[in-house]
């Protein structure tokens, strides 16, 4: 019966986020069933790539992904959200592609060299926001705060040029396909880092630690586990996250845009780790439910498209219905429904017994 | 008689609240900038039309950071306030130029009604989520921006520019104190002029801070973002506070729309942008804790001024371009962040030797 119980908690969370995934497919085959129809076809640089509806709600919703990913964690340990991811991705495309510059022409060696330079940038700007939230207390909205007001302008500074061009096949396999792989190369960037996440949940203790600082910080401390170090740890892993996600805009479009480049994906983000029924005030999480969640809000975007909305008006239709997932999501509607179904069940049986002149 | 002086012994000796520290630090750091600027830039620094042409630039931006500042003292947070300015700049447009009432008053007033209807709105099915429902405030304001910029892009996606010619004049109606101004190198005497949006902006933060100092609402507002739990036990109806304050923060808003509109009259999809952040970053300036229970209406004022000190100095000196006055503002919130976080720390370190210093003696007796 207990374990029962567990594993029904345990898909409780995901619960909201699957069916809502499961209206938006069931919609999509009523009104339209070619939606879902995969295809082969050559594209501009002469390979074979697959697409079609699906394919591109997995491959454009890759960062989105992939940063809710790091979300997830700062959200856990740290009760609050980082609002700079954008700004601190703009950052990491900009060391990019100075770095490619710098090196003068484009070979392997110097995207490893670039990824890995702008993998210490990100962490190091993570780690100031880090520090901030970790060491001087201070709310992580807030503290992220300043990188979000000044991070564009920081990406502008290291890259004077306003869009430079990266015109190479490294690069174009990089943000779309490798020759040969139908398959668009994002989506494996995402398998990636959610597998090396995995991996490190499954064999270290990371993930109950994170869940213990974010419940309750001073209990965590009193049973040996460092807050500090914690918090830092789950910004450094975000800072990961984020330069992967800049990586691939860069990549996907060839050009660095230090204005356009993952621009308003915070809030998507926070709304994939609240779709994915996580507490935004810390503590329990799920990495699968913010994945899954990325990928309605996706899914969400491509389907308002199909259905003809122009792009600029899609916010509103997007909050209508973000509106309905939090509000069948939320405790309240959550217990009446409970206590609705549990009368219906025992109706049968009260009215089984005599009536023993009830008031 | 004897314990009323005691009383107000007490009171006197009582020291400074958090809040209240924070809000001095904020002032001050407000008038050494002003002065500053003064003495560097000379310029307009020097005339008192200074002091106006910030307000009236920036009374939008003044009213929603009171409107932040109410729900953020209550332990929530409204980001949906930009979003909240450009629809109602955009509908507000749209009702001047077509409305059709020949009476220019009625029509004024119609359209301040609908403003403050748009607001009242947002505000009134925010609170209810947020209160009653029992959804993370971040989420459902969220909603409400993503609502509100897409419904002003379903309204028009070009700009609209306001014909009306009645409020054209309201507009340009100023008012002009003679004895601040100054004398013109032609001789003629140009008087300070302060907009109707400024006046309204300086009313909104007086009656907010009298309402949160004095009325019960405002009381209760803190006592619910202090501790919600103990708020409760002490009678207060916690979800209607909540959903009150979140009622307030949206009229506030169209209120603002309404006063954008009177800035500059034109409607635009891309009204207030990204304005929800400079009115966070103004409550948080003047004082005002994320966490709830602390904040003030006056802080938050000079917070609002002092960004748009910033906005003047760097718009006046040589660093004039977007991206320097986006590293400034940067740079001005990160050292206030940490200004806060260090003098907050310190005092509730004085606080407990004190506390200790008094107990031990206690306990030797």
């Amino acid at each position: 019966m207990s374990k029962k119980t567990k594993s029904s908690s345990g898909l409780g969370q995901l619960l909201i986020p699957l069916v809502a995934l499961a209206i938006l497919i069931v919609f999509n085959l009523f009104r339209d069933i070619s939606f879902f129809s995969i295809g082969m076809k050559v594209n501009n640089s002469g390979n074979i790539v697959l697409t079609g509806n699906l394919i591109s709600i997995i491959d454009s919703a890759s960062e989105l992904a992939i940063i809710s990913m790091g979300m997830t964690l700062v959200t856990a340990a740290c009760g609050g959200q980082d609002i700079s991811v954008g700004a601190v991705g703009a950052i990491a495309g900009a060391v990019f592609v100075k770095v490619l510059q710098g090196a003068g022409t484009i070979t392997v060696g110097s995207v490893i060299l670039g990824i890995v330079l702008c993998c210490l940038a990100t962490i190091l700007f993570k780690l100031f926001n880090g520090t901030l939230v970790a060491v001087f207390r201070i709310q992580p909205m807030i503290a992220t705060l300043i990188l979000y007001s000044c991070g564009r302008s920081i990406a502008y500074w290291i890259n004077g040029d306003a869009t430079p061009q990266l015109n190479s096949p490294i690069i174009s396999s990089l943000g779309m396909t490798i020759p040969g792989i139908p398959v668009p190369t994002p989506i494996f960037a995402v398998l990636l880092v959610g597998l090396l996440l995995f991996l490190v949940f499954r064999f270290t203790s990371l993930s109950l630690y994170t869940q213990s600082v974010g419940i309750n910080q001073g209990a965590a401390r009193l049973n040996g586990i460092n807050p500090t170090l914690i918090k830092l740890l789950s910004f450094i892993l975000l800072g990961v996250c984020v330069a992967v996600a800049g990586v691939i805009g860069v990549c996907r479009l060839g050009q660095l845009n230090h204005k356009t480049l993952l621009v308003d994906i915070e809030m998507d983000a926070i709304l994939a780790v609240a779709i994915g029924g996580n507490n935004l005030g810390g503590g329990r999480f799920k990495l699968s439910g913010s994945i899954l969640g990325a990928y309605i809000i996706q899914m969400l975007t491509t389907t308002l498209y199909a259905m003809n909305v122009a792009p600029v008006n899609v916010k509103a239709y997007k909050a209508i219905v973000i509106i309905i997932i939090v509000v069948a999501g939320s405790p309240v509607v959550k217990s009446r429904l409970t206590a609705l179904w549990n009368r219906r069940r025992s109706e049968p049986t009260r009215r089984a017994e005599p009536s023993k002149g009830v008031s | 008689m004897a314990d009323e002086k005691r009383t107000a012994q007490i009171r006197r000796r009582e020291p400074l609240s958090d809040a209240q520290m924070l809000m001095l630090i904020s002032i001050g750091i407000f008038a050494a900038m002003y002065v500053l600027a003064m003495l560097t830039l000379k310029g307009g620094f020097l005339k008192p039309q200074q002091i106006f042409d910030l307000l009236n630039d920036n009374a939008a931006l003044i009213i929603i950071s009171c409107s932040l500042t109410v729900v953020m003292i209550g332990g929530g947070i409204n980001i949906s306030v930009g979003g909240v300015i450009g629809l109602t700049v955009m509908s507000c447009a749209l009702f001047l130029n077509n409305n059709g009432i020949e009476n220019s008053a009625l029509s004024i007033l119609l359209t301040l009604l609908l403003a403050l209807a748009i607001g009242l709105g947002f505000g009134v099915l925010q609170g209810f989520l947020v209160s009653y429902l029992e959804i993370q405030p971040f989420i459902v304001t969220l909603a409400g921006m993503f609502l509100a910029r897409g419904l002003t892009t379903i309204l028009s996606v070009n700009p609209v520019k306001v014909t009306h010619e009645g409020f054209l004049a309201l507009v340009k109606t100023k008012l002009k104190i003679s004895w601040l101004g100054y004398v013109a190198q032609n001789g003629n005497l140009i008087p300070a002029k302060i907009e109707i949006g400024a006046i309204t902006a300086v009313c909104v933060v007086i009656l907010m801070a009298l309402m949160l100092r004095y009325a019960k609402l405002g009381r209760n507002i803190y006592a619910v973002g202090g501790n919600q739990q103990s708020a409760l036990m002490l009678g207060i109806n916690v979800k209607r506070t909540i959903f009150l304050s979140y009622v307030i923060s949206g009229l506030l808003s169209g209120l603002a729309g309404f006063v954008f509109l009177m800035h500059k009259p034109a409607g635009n999809a891309s009204v207030a942008m990204r304005s929800e952040m400079d009115a966070i970053a103004a409550s948080i300036i003047g004082g005002t804790l994320l966490t709830g229970g602390v904040g003030n209406v006056i802080g938050t004022f000079f917070g609002a001024m002092i960004l748009a000190t910033i906005q003047k100095i760097i718009a006046l000196s040589p660093l004039n371009a977007s991206w320097w006055q986006e590293m400034a503002n940067g740079a001005m919130l990160g050292f206030f962040i940490i200004l806060q976080s260090v003098v907050l720390s310190a005092r509730s370190k004085s606080r407990l030797r004190l506390f200790n210093n008094k107990a031990s003696p206690g306990s030797g007796g």
